[in-house]
């Protein structure tokens, strides 16, 4: 079978690309990281891959607010390309500083407005969480067991006014377990961690996923229950 | 051109600074910040407001308005506004990107600054909301403040650039030629200068304003290293006179050639040492001091530290995968009024540092996975900002030398005014007026661009595209360039550099530092800047070597330096140094009186060894995916860790390495000896603990001490060398890199000097070959056999239970802790222990003994200790050379029992406390104290 590709969009500032790619290659796709130089120019075209995703980091330094820049990147010279994508349905992640860009390009939720402002401990966190995953999306969808995994960010807690609808459709695919400060590192509202689109191909969230794919990974290693994240990538990369 | 001002909401409550304010007794109830832009441009209303909404504000909940110049804002009561920006020229990524964003969206602006907008709410007065201002929301080095409305201030205009000037030192009295020294701040010895003036006189000229000062860079403590260098007439402890030729060739790098291990590769040459890592890949290691500019403008200074060490480690052809850090800060509960002026209150430090540590590491994507943090009086008027870093390269794929024809490529940042100076200024004393004239020494980093730097540095490394390369730290291009021509020599245009604005003169544009520039030697220019454009990073050719042994920079056609490169490496005098020893007479030994609960609790909570896991978790230390032990672990994650450990991104071998880190405060004004050997064993068992194998450690060594020129100073450092040499020997684990501050003394407006605690920090490197056997931190269950390797007894002398309890008289204590010369065989054993999987878990036995060991490491697997220690307070409290505690399973007892210096002392339970002999401490306390709460 063809391995499916993986297209992994670089900004100045996005450091977490080659964490990503590792993830996606252990669960059988063929990633690429590219600069946006290399987009912009044209050198490569999203119709020529089956996956988008869209990594962490600090795009642009975060100026003017965490994933802004990259967010009027994939919604102006990238947007066609982006729409097409969404539009046949491809498989489309963002995480940490990916999934601020999702958010801020309107692809997530999609179905509402939401924001990702600065965290609740008012300090950038880095630390293992546990999360519920639901599955309601490709990503998540045959997941039932709790992932483990770090966060590291400042601006991560999920603010929507439409919150009540995303839940009516079990668009919260991922919450944080374990109920207020630090399990709910950001201090995210109803717990958010990741959110999908309504198509369901859609995946955006704050922990990093990509960083627990080995169980030598696991600062818990053999006193808790594994929480590997392998599968949500492995999951991915089926439904391409 | 029209100038714009808007603000941007919602505001945010600044708690950090919020509680900056309470520790000066200002009365502030609210502060609340919001974001100020200034945007000079030519934009119609609907453009400003496109700008705005599209670049500025959250599309939830966010709002602009234009800034007016009232007073006040947003009808809070009594609420004062005040606003701050940066000083035009400091770097601005976030005014630079909206400028960029705002191109790209087709609105015509030529500049942006982004500020910010206080709003006050509070009973003060003006001048407490000046305090305020000074003290708490603006630092003068970078910034500027007004209460009320700031007035725009863009970059670009600074007028025409300075003429090259020429620099009298002819014909001079040593009165005149000190003067000189002085009024230009070189830094220079009198000999120094005197051998300036003879080698112009020979010439038949003077030098230029550029010659002299890259000679003073050049020779600068900071790059010489001259007091490591230099003569010393020792008179020793005994009254015996002696002398050494050089600290750094008699015993750090005598150690490393007597050692002779097989595992380096390179050590001192370059601008980091280079040690084998397995089949594959090497190892590239370093530590860096940014004291002098972290005591100014503590975000800035942490932050370029790390820049530094970064770029270092890029400087040898290495990725950069992991970042560290040692803080020593004075006392967060300093009485404000004791800060003397012209130096920052520690918790503003602590805050500063802290936060340009994250900010630099978070963003250039390198996990900062070990340090520490240390408060003593003696670090309040000089803190102390230590940052390492480890690189990964293929084995031999650095390339050291450039050939006659090559390319001067500059990679990076382009030049500014920030950063002139920096090695003359941290090679000197700081006093009340250093914060007035220092400004322009300290720089404010830009992590973005190192970013890209380090992403084409490794690509232009694995493609074979340069011939040599370095690092543009202090001195810039003079002493990148300069050290790269030492043999060839080599011509530059300073046209040809880039600059971030006009008006720079040219010796600034030789001089200037930056984290975020490197300096390459290529036959073949124009692959390498077509590597650098796909990754959005500045490539400009600027020379080329010559060989013919001459440095000549030129500015257009306008002759700026014509020296020549033996003058400028080989010309300097062996600076002529004092040193006195001064003899430690242990002091007479009594038993001290401990109160076993009470000083159990105050010791958790002593600000050296409570938790700094607040601190650690504002650091990414996950990204890159290779951590295996983290600086916190434990069920809850909030038990600290001894040797941190990672598998280097990219290798197959299944190996790790693993960092441990010795340092202390407290023994080095007793007996400097003692302490080299101390921190030397801390940092090995540090390394065991995080897996390594103790037969292939690596050492770094950074020095921060006080004027050296002080005879007793200075043979405090001697002595601390002398057991730096001993006890690399000892442990057969050679230095590799190193870095000394001298020079970390304060003089108060009297006059009196306010030195730093002499203070050494070794890293130790290890490798670990199964990282799979590492064991975990905190106890795992109970049931287990637990068991204490080395002696029971330590010292009090220097120990954090004496600081403790001030009230003993000093002698009562006892002597340090006395080199222990056969730690190794104690660390080799533990490291069979640990390979043949036995060992569940282990904690080093360190700050506060026993005691403290057993307390942290209970609490951080949440499982009680039942332990059988002796009840006095060397034995609970003593601290020692390589002791341990480890939990075994019974059933292993037999591989111990083998262990000449291992003892079974009790086991882990049930319960939820821990039990030392005739007390017992509920976990519930000692996590209360090991946060720093107790009652």
């Amino acid at each position: 079978m063809m391995r499916p590709r993986v297209l992994i969009p670089v900004a100045l500032g996005t450091n977490r690309d080659a964490d990503l790619a590792d993830a996606f290659r252990l669960a059988g796709a063929d990633p690429e990281s590219v600069p946006i130089a290399a987009l912009r120019a044209g050198d490569r075209q999203m119709e020529d891959y089956q996956i988008l995703a869209v990594p962490g980091g600090f795009s642009y330094g975060d100026a003017l607010g965490a994933g802004r820049l990259l967010g009027l990147d994939l919604m102006g010279w990238f947007g066609d390309q982006l729409a097409a994508a969404a539009a046949s349905g491809k498989p489309i992640f963002g995480v940490c500083n990916g999934f601020q860009a999702l958010v801020r390009a309107g692809l997530l939720p999609g179905d509402g407005t939401a924001t990702l402002t600065e965290n609740g401990s008012d300090r950038f966190e880095c630390r293992w969480v546990a999360m519920q995953p639901n599955p309601a999306s490709v990503w998540t969808a045959e997941l039932t067991e709790p992932l483990r995994c770090p966060v590291a960010h400042g601006e991560g807690q999920f603010v929507s006014a439409d919150l009540g609808r995303i839940e009516k459709r079990n668009g919260v695919v991922l919450r944080y377990l374990g109920g207020g400060y630090p399990a709910n590192p950001n201090g995210s509202v109803g717990d958010v961690a990741g959110v999908t689109d309504p198509t369901g191909m859609i995946l955006g969230l704050m922990p990093h996923p990509e960083n627990h794919i080995h169980d030598w990974q696991d600062p818990l290693r053999g006193r808790a229950p594994s929480g590997n994240c392998l599968p949500l990538f492995q999951a991915g990369v089926r439904a391409a | 051109m029209e100038t714009y001002e808007f603000v941007v909401g919602p505001g945010h409550m600044d708690r950090t600074a919020l509680a900056q304010a309470a520790l000066f007794d200002l009365p502030v109830d609210r502060l609340t910040r919001f974001q100020l832009v200034h945007v000079k441009g030519n934009l119609g209303p609907a453009a400003l407001e496109q700008l705005a909404t599209s670049f500025c504000i959250d599309p939830v909940h966010g709002w602009w308005e234009p800034a007016h110049d009232g007073v006040r804002a947003r009808g809070s009561n009594g609420a004062v506004q005040l606003e701050t920006g940066l000083r035009p020229g400091v770097t601005d990524r976030e005014g630079a990107e909206l400028v960029r964003a705002a191109a790209d969206a087709g609105l015509s602006i030529e500049a942006a600054t982004i500020g910010t907008r206080w709003i006050v709410q509070g009973a003060l007065s003006d001048a407490e909301l000046e305090s305020l201002a000074d003290r708490v929301l603006h630092n003068e080095v970078i910034q500027r403040w007004a209460i009320g409305r700031l007035e725009p201030s863009f970059v670009g205009e600074l007028g025409a650039a300075p003429a090259t000037e020429t620099v009298v030192v002819r014909g001079l009295s040593p009165q005149e030629l000190a003067g000189v020294n002085r009024a230009r701040r070189l830094g220079l010895d009198p000999e120094e200068m005197d051998v300036i003036s003879a080698h112009f006189e020979s010439l038949g000229r003077d030098p230029t304003d550029a010659e002299i000062e890259t000679l003073a860079q050049t020779w600068s403590e900071h790059c010489a290293h001259k007091t490591f260098r230099a003569r010393i007439e020792v008179t020793e402890a005994d009254g015996t006179n002696s002398e050494i030729d050089g600290l750094m060739k008699t015993y750090l790098r005598a150690a490393t050639d007597e050692i002779d291990a097989p595992w380096v590769r390179s050590a001192f040459v370059d601008n980091a040492g280079i040690v084998a890592f397995d089949n594959e890949f090497d190892l590239a290691l370093k530590a860096e001091t940014h004291n002098h500019p972290s005591a100014l403008e503590p975000f800035g200074g942490a932050n370029t530290g790390v820049g530094g060490v970064v770029r270092d480690i890029l400087g040898v052809s290495a990725k950069p995968i992991s970042v560290s850090d040692i803080l020593c800060f004075g006392p967060e509960d300093t009485e404000p009024r004791a800060v003397p002026d012209g130096v920052l209150h520690p918790r503003r430090i602590r805050d500063g540092v802290i936060a340009g540590i994250g900010d630099y590491g978070n963003k250039i994507g390198v996990p900062n996975i070990a340090g520490a943090v240390l408060h003593d009086p003696r670090y309040t008027t000089t803190p102390l900002v230590f940052a390492g870093c480890i690189g990964l390269l293929p084995t031999g794929s650095n390339p050291t030398t450039p050939a006659a024809g090559d390319a001067i490529v500059v990679l990076g940042g382009a030049v500014g005014r920030d950063g002139v100076g920096g090695a003359t200024f941290s090679s000197q004393t700081m006093g009340v007026e250093t914060a007035e004239v220092a400004g322009s020494s300290v720089q404010i980093g830009d992590p973005i661009v190192e970013k890209g730097l380090i992403d084409v540095v490794t690509a232009a490394r694995d493609a074979g595209l340069y011939s040599a390369i370095t690092d543009c730290g202090a001195g810039g291009l003079s002493s990148a360039v300069g050290e790269m021509a030492e043999e060839l020599g080599a011509r530059v245009d300073l046209e040809l550099v880039p600059r971030k604005y006009s008006g720079l003169a040219p010796w600034e544009v030789w001089l200037s530092e930056a984290q975020e520039r490197m300096v390459v030697a290529t036959p073949d220019p124009a692959p390498l800047a077509a590597l650098a454009a796909r990754w959005g990073v500045d490539a400009a050719v600027i020379g080329q070597f010559t060989g013919d042994g001459r440095l000549l920079v030129t500015d257009g056609s306008e002759t700026v330096i014509d020296i020549d490169c033996s003058f400028l490496h080989d010309g300097r005098p062996t600076r002529q140094m004092k040193a006195t020893v001064v003899a430690h007479e242990p002091p007479p030994t009594t038993e001290p009186i401990h109160d076993g609960v009470n000083d159990l609790l105050k010791l958790l909570a002593h600000p050296s060894i409570r938790s700094n896991e607040d601190v650690v978790r504002t650091f990414d230390h996950e990204i890159m995916g290779g951590t295996v032990v983290r600086p916190y672990g434990g069920v809850e994650g909030d038990g600290p860790a001894d040797g941190t450990t990672q598998i280097p991104p990219g290798t197959s071998s299944g190996w790790a390495m693993t960092i441990g880190i010795g340092v202390n405060a407290l023994i080095g004004d007793l007996d400097s000896y003692a302490m080299a050997w101390h921190v030397i064993d801390e940092a090995v068992r540090n390394a065991v603990l995080g897996g390594a194998d103790p037969d292939q450690i690596s050492l770094l060594d950074n020095f921060a001490w006080g004027k050296p020129t002080n005879p007793e100073t200075l043979g405090q450092l001697v002595a601390a060398c002398r057991g730096c040499y001993d006890a690399a020997l000892h442990f057969n684990a050679p230095f590799v890199s190193g870095k000394d501050s001298l020079y970390n003394e304060f003089v108060h407006h009297d006059g009196t000097p306010d030195p730093v605690a002499p203070t050494l920090v070794i890293t130790a490197v290890g490798i670990v070959r199964n990282p799979a056997a590492v064991p975990l931190t905190g106890v795992v269950k109970p049931g287990n056999d637990v068991w204490l390797i080395g002696s029971e007894a330590g010292a009090l002398g220097g120990s954090h239970f004496e600081e403790i309890r001030r009230d003993l008289e000093h002698g009562q204590a006892g002597p340090v802790p006395e080199p222990h010369t056969d730690a190794l065989s104690t660390h080799r054993a533990v490291a069979e222990l640990i390979a043949s999987g036995v060992v569940e878990s282990a904690h080093d036995v360190s700050e506060g003994g026993i005691a403290v060991a057993a307390a942290e490491w209970a609490f951080a697997g949440r499982v009680g200790l039942n332990l059988d220690v002796a009840g006095d307070a060397r034995s609970l409290f003593g601290e020692g050379a390589a002791r341990y505690l480890l939990e075994v399973a019974p059933d292993n007892a037999s591989q111990l029992t083998r262990i000449p210096e291992a003892r079974r002392i009790g086991s882990t339970t049930e319960g939820e406390s821990v039990a030392l002999g005739h007390f017992t401490v509920p976990l519930s306390d000692i996590e209360a104290a090991f946060r720093g709460h107790i009652s």
